[in-house]
C-alpha cells in the first residue's frame, strides 16, 4: 500500500486562477491515505464563489474526500449547474462524476447556493440542489451539498452539515468550542479560567452537557447552543463527570462520587432522581448508552486495570467487552451498535482501537500515533474522530473504520482536546 | 425542463430554516445559578431580517466570575499507581485533623490530582480515589466527614508541567485546601 498525503489550499489556488483571495485562503486540508475504490469526483469553482468569504467548492471537495469514498480530480473548468457537461471530456480526465454550481447573493443580503450532479459514465444528470442562506451559513450550504452528493452515490446520510465539540487551552484560559465536521467555523460556547472536560451532545444536537471546575470541582452542566442557557445537571458531593444522553434524550448517565468511589448513575434529563447503575468496590466511569438505550458501556477497574464492561441500564451484573491489554477506556459505540472505538494502552502509547462486539474478531489498532483520546462515532456510523498529537502539537483527527483514509481537523497552536461529533441536524 | 425550473423544483428547504435568536452571554455574577445573558448581537453577520443563522453559538465567559482564591497549599504526594498515604505525611494529618476538630464548622477541600498519562475521566476517578485516601485519614484522626469533601481535578491541573518521572511524582498528589 502506498501512501500520499494531499496539501492543497483552496480550490482557486490550486486552479491557479490568478484571482484576489478571500479569507477563505487559509483553508487547508490535510488528507492522507489511500482507499480500496475512491470515486474520482471532479468539483470545478462555483461561479461567482470568489465573491463569497468561502471557496464552497473547496469545502465540498475536502468534505467527500474525508468520508473515503471519493478522490477529487483537479480541474480549472468554468461552468455552474445550467451548464451541459461534454461528457467525453471529462471522462477523458478520468472524472466518474462532476458537480457544477453558483454561489449568487440576493438582495436580502443572503446566499443562493446551487449545485448539480452528473454521473460521467452514464452521460446523465443524478439531481440538484439549490440552499437559500444567511452569510453566516455559507459553509453550511456546502457541507449539505457534500451531504446530498455523498447520499446520493452511497445511499446514506452524509455527515458533512454535523458539527462538532472539543476543548482547547490557551494558557489559563479554556474553551469549549463548536465547529463544522470539518474543524473550520469554530465558535465558542463556554469560556473559562478553569478546566472543561467530557463534552457530549443531546440527541437533538441543540445541547451540550459537560464537566466544568469553575466551582473548583467536577460539577455536570447542560447549555443550551444557540442561547448559551446553562443548567446544573449534577453537583453532589465529591466528583461529577462523564456525563452521556440516552438515545431519547430523557435521561443522562453521569459517573458521581457521592457514595465512596467513582460509580455510574442514571437520572433525568434536568439532573432528578439520580439512581445508582453499577455497584462495586471499584472505580465505575465513562458511560455510554447503546443504541438502543438499554445497556450501558463503561470503564471499570474492578479486575485490576481499566477495562470496558456493559451492563443493563436497569442495574445487574456486568459483561467485560475489552479482552486485549491490561488498559481499555473511553468507549464509542458505533450507531448501529456494531463496532466499539476506545482507547488502549500498548507498551507506553495509548492508540485508537476499534473491535466489533460479540464477534470474536481481533481488535485492530487504527493509527501510527500514540496519544490517542476521546474517540466518538460520526453520526452516520462511517468515520471516528479523536484527538492525537502529531509533530509536537494537539490534533483532531477523522478515520475511516479501516484506518486507511485520515483527516487532520484543527490544528493550532493551543491545546485542543475532548472532541466529541454531535448528531445529525442541528 | 431546463435546470432552474428543476431547482424551483427541489425542496428550498434553507427558506425555512428557523432557529432562536443570537446572543451572547457574559457570566458577571458568580453566585447566580443561572447567568444572565443579554443580546449583544455577536456573529451579526448571520442573523438578517430574513434568515437566522443555524451555525449561531452563544457564547459563555466565566473568565471574569471566578477568582478561584486559593490559600496555601498542603500537599501529599503519591507513588507510581498507589492511592496509599505514605506514613511521612502523618503528622501533617494529624496537625489538619486536630484543626478540624477543634473547629467543628471549618470545612477543608482535599484536591486528588493524577500525571499527565491516560484518559481525562479515568484519571479524574484516580485522583478522586486519593483524595478520598487523605478524606479517609483525616475522618480517622477525628475530622467529621461532614467537614471534608473529596474532590478531583484528575490530569486536568498539573502542579508542574513536563514529561518526565520527575514532573509526574510531583503531579500525584493530594492538596489540602481551606475555602
Amino acid at each position: 500500500m502506498h501512501n500520499m498525503t494531499m496539501n492543497r489550499r483552496t480550490f482557486a489556488a490550486a486552479s491557479g486562477l490568478a484571482l484576489a483571495l478571500p479569507a477563505h485562503a487559509q483553508f487547508r486540508v490535510e488528507i492522507s491515505g489511500v482507499g480500496a475504490t475512491q470515486l474520482p469526483i471532479a468539483i470545478p469553482r462555483f461561479r461567482d464563489e470568489e465573491k463569497t468569504p468561502q471557496g464552497v467548492a473547496a469545502i465540498i471537495r475536502a468534505d467527500l474526500e474525508r468520508s473515503g469514498v471519493f478522490r477529487g480530480v483537479d480541474t480549472v473548468a468554468l461552468m455552474d449547474e445550467t451548464t451541459v457537461p461534454q461528457m467525453p471530456e471529462w471522462r477523458q480526465k478520468s472524472a466518474d462524476l462532476l458537480v457544477g454550481g453558483s454561489v449568487m447573493r440576493l438582495a436580502d443580503g443572503r446566499f443562493d447556493v446551487r449545485a448539480k450532479l452528473w454521473d460521467v459514465v452514464k452521460g446523465r444528470e443524478l439531481g440538484g440542489q439549490s440552499l437559500v442562506v444567511p452569510p453566516a451559513d455559507l459553509r453550511l450550504a456546502a457541507h449539505r451539498v457534500a451531504d446530498f452528493i455523498y447520499e446520493k452515490i452511497t445511499g446514506e446520510k452524509g455527515v458533512f452539515s454535523t458539527r462538532i465539540a472539543y476543548v482547547t487551552r490557551s494558557g489559563k484560559t479554556y474553551a469549549l468550542r463548536i465547529a463544522d465536521a470539518d474543524g473550520e467555523g469554530g465558535q465558542v460556547a463556554l469560556n473559562s479560567p478553569e478546566p472543561i472536560i467530557s463534552p457530549a451532545w443531546a440527541p437533538s444536537g441543540h445541547e451540550l452537557a459537560y464537566v466544568s471546575f469553575e466551582r473548583q470541582k467536577a460539577v455536570v452542566y447542560a447549555q443550551d447552543i444557540s442561547s448559551g442557557k446553562r443548567r446544573e445537571i449534577a453537583n453532589f458531593r465529591g466528583s461529577n463527570s462523564a456525563p452521556a444522553w440516552s438515545p431519547d434524550g430523557q435521561s443522562l448517565a453521569a459517573t458521581l462520587s457521592r457514595d465512596g468511589l467513582a460509580q455510574i448513575y442514571v437520572m433525568g434529563r434536568n439532573g432528578e432522581n439520580p439512581r445508582r447503575v453499577t455497584n462495586s468496590q471499584a472505580i465505575d466511569t465513562e458511560p455510554v448508552f447503546s443504541p438502543d438505550g438499554h445497556s450501558l458501556f463503561f470503564v471499570s477497574d474492578r479486575g485490576g486495570g481499566p477495562q470496558i464492561y456493559r451492563t443493563a441500564v436497569s442495574g445487574g451484573n456486568a459483561e467485560r467487552v475489552s479482552f486485549t491489554g491490561n488498559y481499555n477506556i473511553s468507549p464509542s459505540i458505533s450507531p448501529d451498535g456494531r463496532y466499539m472505538a476506545y482507547i488502549s494502552r500498548q507498551g507506553g502509547a495509548f492508540k485508537l482501537y476499534l473491535t466489533e462486539l460479540g464477534a470474536g474478531a481481533s481488535p485492530r489498532a487504527l493509527t501510527e500515533s500514540s496519544d490517542d483520546e476521546s474517540p466518538s462515532f460520526s453520526p452516520n456510523g462511517r468515520l471516528i474522530m479523536y484527538a492525537t498529537r502529531s509533530q509536537g502539537r494537539d490534533v483532531l483527527m477523522t478515520t475511516t473504520l479501516d484506518g486507511k483514509i485520515k483527516a487532520k481537523l484543527v490544528s493550532t497552536a493551543a491545546d485542543v482536546r475532548e472532541p466529541m461529533w454531535g448528531p445529525f441536524g442541528r | 425542463m431546463n435546470a432552474l425550473q428543476k431547482f424551483a423544483g427541489l425542496a428550498l428547504v434553507a427558506s425555512l430554516f428557523v432557529t432562536g435568536c443570537a446572543s451572547d452571554v457574559k457570566l458577571e455574577d458568580k453566585a447566580a445559578p443561572v447567568e444572565t445573558r443579554s443580546p449583544v448581537g455577536g456573529a451579526g453577520s448571520g442573523a438578517t431580517a430574513n434568515g437566522t443563522s443555524q451555525s449561531q453559538v452563544a457564547s459563555v465567559d466565566l473568565s471574569k466570575s471566578n477568582t478561584a482564591a486559593v490559600t496555601q497549599a498542603r500537599v501529599v504526594y503519591f507513588d507510581l499507581d498507589s492511592y496509599v498515604v505514605k506514613d511521612e505525611y502523618r503528622p501533617l494529618l494529624e496537625a489538619q485533623a486536630k484543626q478540624l476538630a477543634a473547629d467543628r464548622n471549618k470545612k477543608l477541600s482535599v484536591e486528588g490530582h493524577t500525571d499527565e498519562r491516560g484518559g481525562s475521566e479515568y484519571n479524574l476517578a484516580l485522583g478522586q480515589k486519593r483524595a478520598q485516601a487523605v478524606a479517609k485519614v483525616l475522618t480517622v484522626l477525628g475530622a467529621n466527614d461532614s467537614q471534608v469533601e473529596a474532590v478531583s481535578f484528575g490530569k486536568e491541573r498539573p502542579a508542574v508541567q513536563g514529561s518526565d518521572e520527575a514532573a509526574w511524582a510531583k503531579n500525584r498528589r493530594a492538596e489540602l485546601n481551606v475555602h
